[in-house]
């Protein structure tokens, strides 16, 4: 059991770990077809795993239902909007589209789900602004820095800015081109060392807490 | 009659002085295999010449075999293009010479290039009336076994690793590395504490990756070691997730977490659920999670895109203790800007040895910073050769520079 549960998946990473590792570095066809292979497994495997989801959607609400926790009646909704998709789904072979004309599983995606996601990005607005209003409330010394600066960028960035203020458009490119760019190159090194270090480890098994469980050797 | 004869003698001589010069056939013209590449192609190389312009066009011929049968035209272009470009290929893996005319011609429906087949190819010089070919050139494509143009890479990662495995070492044999305080980190105890002393859950989010990211991994590592705090503190673990198999993977680490923890009996098969792969599908469940149950700690780690601030700015609007953690440079602002505490970058891959505080976990850490210090020496290294080569037009720097380049 230890095997099959701690040593045969260290085996496994450390061998493919290797292998794909190695494969950054040869441009021969049979590694290129390799990591095709691997990544048309790994597209399986994740559509088989999606039952692993949808057992877990469905007894998480079906215990919500049962017990009749508060908000149960979001739960006998999602049910309900599960069956009836699945069912138009059906009922129209998958397509969105016949002969041109749009089917009832088009028409749920098209007025339902396409509305609701832009209904969630569009209140992002909102939320970057109640943000940028927190975030630029001069209280110390660095908050007013950033307040003065984005106030620079944002009137570099808008027709009516440059109009008024032309030389915030240099300060702008200055400020995004030499100091942010800088900045994000700094944390983007050390996120490249971190993740070699992170992915080293692994392959090497000395982190193996994502196979649940202590990490000593 | 002799000085009619001289007359015509220096007009003639006249008019062959005056008449253009004939077109000069390419000179060094040779094909060779692509070198560092997947096969099914061949490269040309030719000298280039004071008198290339656009005026004068080069085309492509190139035949089977080794010229006996018919030859198929594959390209056309001006005579002043298709050089050797600076910086395309390490000084170690030129198949050119500075400023040679260089052309990869890979296989096309018009003409296909078949690996382990010798072909033949000739330029065709045309300039207005006039025209001259080149010699016929022989090569044969093969497929590469290893792209040397990548060694600085692979010497980069094998000295990486090598100074990793020593450090680990270093830290076996001393385990009392100190290491400089993650503020974020540190909070992880408040932020569960709080959620006890409320009654309240807490919530922690892995991102939007899949298991084969590094980011997510680092965020279920991390999983364990909230889990371990939060199954001593007998306190409600919640994690929605957007991936089953990421599901799958936390619920073996919380389990293994709670047992490891002493309390196995505290362990919910539900605190891991999945939700759905949909971004925004997904946001609006955790937002509604946030305002029904109200948990009085966020945690989100890993990778996160356009979800990231609907996620915080309301839990920060509930007032929960929110803990960020990501290597998505563009989401940082949001984080920062609405989370207590934000793991920035290597800080999300540094928490499970910082939380853990395992010799050997710790002990990578340092295998890091000489990685980083390398790399600063590397970069004022590198911008002073560069720019002592500016100065004094010199490219004798670039054989060094190269070595810090990235070549694919």
């Amino acid at each position: 059991m230890i095997f099959l549960k701690r040593q045969l998946p260290l085996a496994i990473t450390f061998i493919m770990g290797i292998a794909f590792a190695l494969q950054y570095y040869i441009p021969h066809p049979v590694s290129e077809e390799a990591i095709t292979s691997v990544s048309k497994w790994m597209q399986i495997i994740s559509g088989f795993a999606l039952l692993l989801g949808v057992a877990s959607l469905f007894h998480v609400h079906a215990v919500k239902i049962k017990r009749q926790v508060p908000g149960w009646g979001y739960s006998f909704v999602l049910y309900l909007g599960i069956f009836i998709t699945i069912l138009v789904g059906f009922w129209g072979k998958g397509e969105v589209k016949v002969d041109g004309a749009q089917t009832a599983f088009g028409w749920l995606y098209d007025y339902m789900m396409v509305p609701l996601q832009g209904t969630m990005f569009s209140i992002l607005a909102f939320f970057i602004a109640s943000a940028a209003y927190r975030a630029f409330r001069a209280r110390s010394r660095e908050a007013s820095v950033l307040l003065i600066a984005a106030v620079v960028v944002m009137m570099g960035r808008v027709p009516l800015g440059q109009f008024l203020l032309p030389w915030t458009w240099d300060v702008t490119q200055w400020l995004l081109n030499v100091m942010n760019s800088a900045v994000r190159r700094a944390i983007l090194i050390g996120v490249s060392m971190g993740s070699i270090a992170l992915s080293l480890k692994i392959i090497l098994g000395i982190e193996r807490s994502y196979l649940g469980g202590g990490k000593e050797q | 009659m002799i000085v009619a004869s001289i007359l015509l003698l220096l007009l003639t001589g006249g008019a062959a002085w005056a008449a253009p010069s004939a077109l000069p056939p390419p000179e060094g013209f040779h094909a060779l295999d692509t070198p560092n590449d997947a096969g099914r192609s061949l490269s040309l190389v030719w000298k280039a010449s004071p008198s290339d312009s656009k005026d004068r066009t080069v085309q492509i011929w190139i035949g089977e075999g080794k010229g006996e049968g018919e030859f198929k035209i594959v390209a056309d272009f001006p005579a002043n293009t298709r050089y050797m470009k600076p910086g395309e290929f390490p000084f170690w893996a030129q198949p050119a010479g500075p400023g040679d005319h260089y052309l990869k011609l890979p296989s096309s429906k018009a003409f296909p290039i078949e690996d382990g087949k010798p072909y033949a190819v000739k330029l065709l010089v045309r300039e207005g009336d006039q025209e001259v070919w080149s010699a016929v050139a022989q090569a044969t494509s093969r497929a590469d076994l290893f792209n040397t143009a990548q060694v600085n890479n692979l010497m980069f990662v094998l000295a990486f690793t090598g100074v990793l495995l020593a450090s680990i070492s270093a830290a076996r044999r001393n385990p009392h590395v100190r290491l400089r305080r993650i503020a974020g980190l540190d909070a992880v105890d408040e932020a569960i504490g709080r959620s006890t002393e409320m009654g309240r859950p807490i919530l922690y989010l892995t991102g939007a990756g899949d298991m084969s990211e590094v980011p997510t991994i680092a965020a279920t590592t991390i999983l364990g070691e909230v889990a371990k705090k939060v199954a001593r503190y007998d306190t409600t673990l919640k994690v929605p997730h957007r991936d089953p198999i990421v599901m799958a993977v936390c619920q073996e680490i919380v389990k293994e977490a709670y047992i490891e923890a002493g309390r196995p009996d505290a362990y919910k098969e539900d605190s891991n659920f999945f939700i759905t792969s949909d971004q925004f599908s997904y946001t609006a469940a955790v937002d509604g999670i946030m305002l029904r149950e109200k948990p009085a700690a966020n945690f989100f780690m890993g990778s996160y895109f356009a979800e990231s601030l609907l996620l915080t700015e309301t839990g920060a609007s509930t007032g929960a203790i929110q803990i960020a953690g990501t290597d998505s440079d563009h989401q940082l602002p949001f984080f920062v800007t609405t989370c207590d505490y934000t793991l920035i970058g290597e800080e999300l891959y540094a928490a499970s040895a910082y939380l853990s505080r395992e010799p050997v976990l710790v002990g990578t850490l340092r295998g890091q910073d000489f990685g980083k210090a390398f790399i600063m020496s590397a970069l004022v290294l590198g911008t002073a050769l560069a720019t002592v080569g500016v100065i004094f037009q010199t490219e004798v720097f670039n054989y060094v520079l190269d070595f810090f380049r990235d070549f694919k």
